[in-house]
């Protein structure tokens, strides 16, 4: 039983760290290539204000607001480069994250931190992840639909022309980036404290890319598509236990097959299916 | 003469990101694509280098062998993994593109082992000079030596022949090229071959100097070359070779002046994120 409970708890943080890439690069056309780094700085936010002794919930809070605030940094460097060029800076934010942490020795180095006290359990770490998944799925079906969610899908089809009629390019591209990289902080203040020991690798370049594949094997944009695809990624490896092995070569190939011939992902493919059917 | 010799060590370093980023600038001219999977094309280079190496003893016939592999292999992920989807928005290559790098990565994993293989008689390593104080190993020289001339002969290329001067044509404007007659598929072939094959001898010159290849070893030098090719100003040739230069250069003194505060990787990403702050469209790029 407690296996099912922790991969549940797993597939939830998977799907929190996917809708906020797509709240970044699905919904307001941003490309990131660096979503570990936020994951990894609520992690290492959240874990180092426990281990001074900081109440729980504050902690993660602090884990939050953290990459929040560096989510907002790098949105002001998606003000000054776009698209390709953005793809490039957000995956040089990754390995700036990484290069630095393994090289400070009061963020543990290369040994990252351990002893990270553990408030809850297995059971309680679950609902917690759960229950931030679902309120986060109603976030985004809900900024989908609102006036904030229009603004962004402008911002992604054509920046110029949005800007034309009066959106606040800058200031929803800002707001993308800090929801996005805030609800990884929230994903990795409760990946720390439930594992009780983080080291750097975890938050690595094959991480952001995993992020990213379950955002695009879903489809991009849908928050169903995107949920269906984290839970899929997270579970592939665990019920076909072979695939373990081969993970990344599976990966590479779904991310491959997926953009060659369904670029809609999941989502893409159903709508297809769909429209056929009618 | 230390500092002298980190700034050799630099250039050195510069002129095989040069032959990596080139031909990622060559892609990106051509097909506005941010072509990751060059890593793949670069290790496979240095797998069939080292096991024609191993296998005959001789170091030209890994070369011969690396680029006529590599020169395969580019191709073929034009034809298969890129062309059917170049009209979908740029997204879509790059992440194909990365799909393929973490596959074959794996791939190159499970068929030679993870810990890497090395080459058993790597004279040029063992072969030594010193002048004035520094110490380098042939390896090296012939990664000058390589880049210099097949840079030149690229160069040459592309402004004195034909081919080049169609290539030039279809970079600047493919329908009016196509118009005069150019068959720009053909181009395009040809462009991912020169761009592979710069790749194939890169990854065997590497492996020669680490004395090493290993599975991981064309991801991180394909994401510098990325960050290359955006320092530049995409898509910019002459960019492209001053930002290799000096991306070297600043990681040979970064790793000493930074070592306590950063790694390699993150120094030379940090100076890319500096550069693009101040100068968005890269140091040779036009708005």
């Amino acid at each position: 039983m407690d296996y099912y409970v922790s991969v549940a708890t797993f597939a939830a943080l998977n799907v929190i760290l996917a809708l906020g890439l797509n709240l970044i690069s699905g919904f307001c056309g941003q490309v990131s290539l660096g979503h570990a780094a936020f994951y990894g700085l609520g992690a290492y936010a959240a874990a180092l204000c426990s281990v001074a002794g900081v109440p729980f919930p504050l902690a993660i809070l602090v884990g939050v607001l953290v990459a929040g605030i560096f989510g907002i940094v790098v949105g002001f460097a998606a003000l000054r480069v776009r698209e390709d060029f953005l793809a490039i800076v957000t995956m040089g934010v990754g390995f700036l994250f990484l290069g630095a942490v393994r090289k400070q020795p009061w963020l543990g180095a290369e040994m990252g931190i351990a002893k990270i006290p553990s408030p809850l359990d297995k059971w309680g770490y679950a609902a917690l992840a759960i229950g931030a998944a679902v309120a986060l799925v109603v976030l985004s079906l809900h900024v989908r639909r609102s006036w904030m969610g229009r603004a962004f899908g402008a911002v992604a089809q054509d920046e110029d022309a949005a800007r034309t009629i009066g959106i606040d390019v800058a200031g929803y591209k800002i707001t993308a980036f800090f929801l996005g990289t805030a609800a990884a902080g929230l994903a990795g203040g409760i990946y720390a404290h439930m594992t009780q020991l983080i080291i750097p690798d975890t938050f690595n370049f094959i991480q952001s890319i995993t992020i990213l594949a379950m955002v695009v094997i879903g489809g991009i944009g849908s928050t169903i598509g995107v949920v269906a695809g984290a839970i899929l990624l997270t579970l592939m490896p665990e019920l076909f236990r072979f695939i373990n092995d081969y993970k990344l070569l599976v990966y590479g190939a779904l991310l491959l097959l997926v953009m060659r011939f369904s670029p809609g992902g999941l989502a893409g493919l159903l709508q297809r299916l769909g429209l056929r059917l009618a | 003469m230390y500092y002298a010799e980190l700034l050799l060590v630099g250039l050195i370093w510069g002129c095989t990101y040069a032959m990596m980023a080139l031909g990622l600038t060559l892609v990106y001219g051509l097909l506005r694509i941010l072509h990751v999977a060059q890593a793949t094309v670069f290790t496979l280079g240095a797998y069939i280098g080292l096991l024609a190496a191993n296998y005959s003893g001789s170091l030209a016939v890994a070369f011969i062998a690396g680029a006529i592999a590599a020169g395969a292999l580019g191709p073929l992920i034009y034809r298969f993994v890129y062309q059917p989807i170049l009209d979908r928005p740029p997204f879509v290559a790059l992440v194909a593109s990365i799909g393929v790098l973490i596959a074959m990565e794996d791939g190159f994993r499970l068929l030679f082992g993870p810990y890497g293989l090395s080459f058993e008689h790597n004279t040029w390593f063992t072969t030594t000079y010193s002048f004035a104080g520094m110490t380098m190993n042939l390896v090296q020289i012939w990664m000058v030596v390589t880049a210099v001339v097949l840079l030149s002969a690229f160069a040459i290329f592309a402004t004195r022949t034909r081919a080049g001067v169609a290539w030039r044509a279809t970079v600047s404007d493919p329908p009016m090229a196509e118009s005069f007659g150019i068959s720009v598929s053909g181009v395009r072939y040809v462009n991912f071959l020169i761009a592979s094959v710069l790749a194939g001898i890169a990854g065997v010159l590497v492996g020669l100097l680490n004395n090493l290849v290993e599975p991981g070893m064309g991801s991180v030098i394909a994401y510098k070359g990325l960050a290359i090719i955006v320092l530049g100003g995409l898509g910019s040739v002459p960019g492209t070779l001053v930002a290799s230069l000096a991306l070297g250069v600043v990681e040979s003194y970064g790793t000493v002046f930074l070592d306590k505060v950063l790694d390699r990787d993150a120094i030379a990403f940090l100076f890319l994120i500096v550069v693009l702050m101040i100068r968005p469209q890269g140091l040779l790029g036009r708005r």
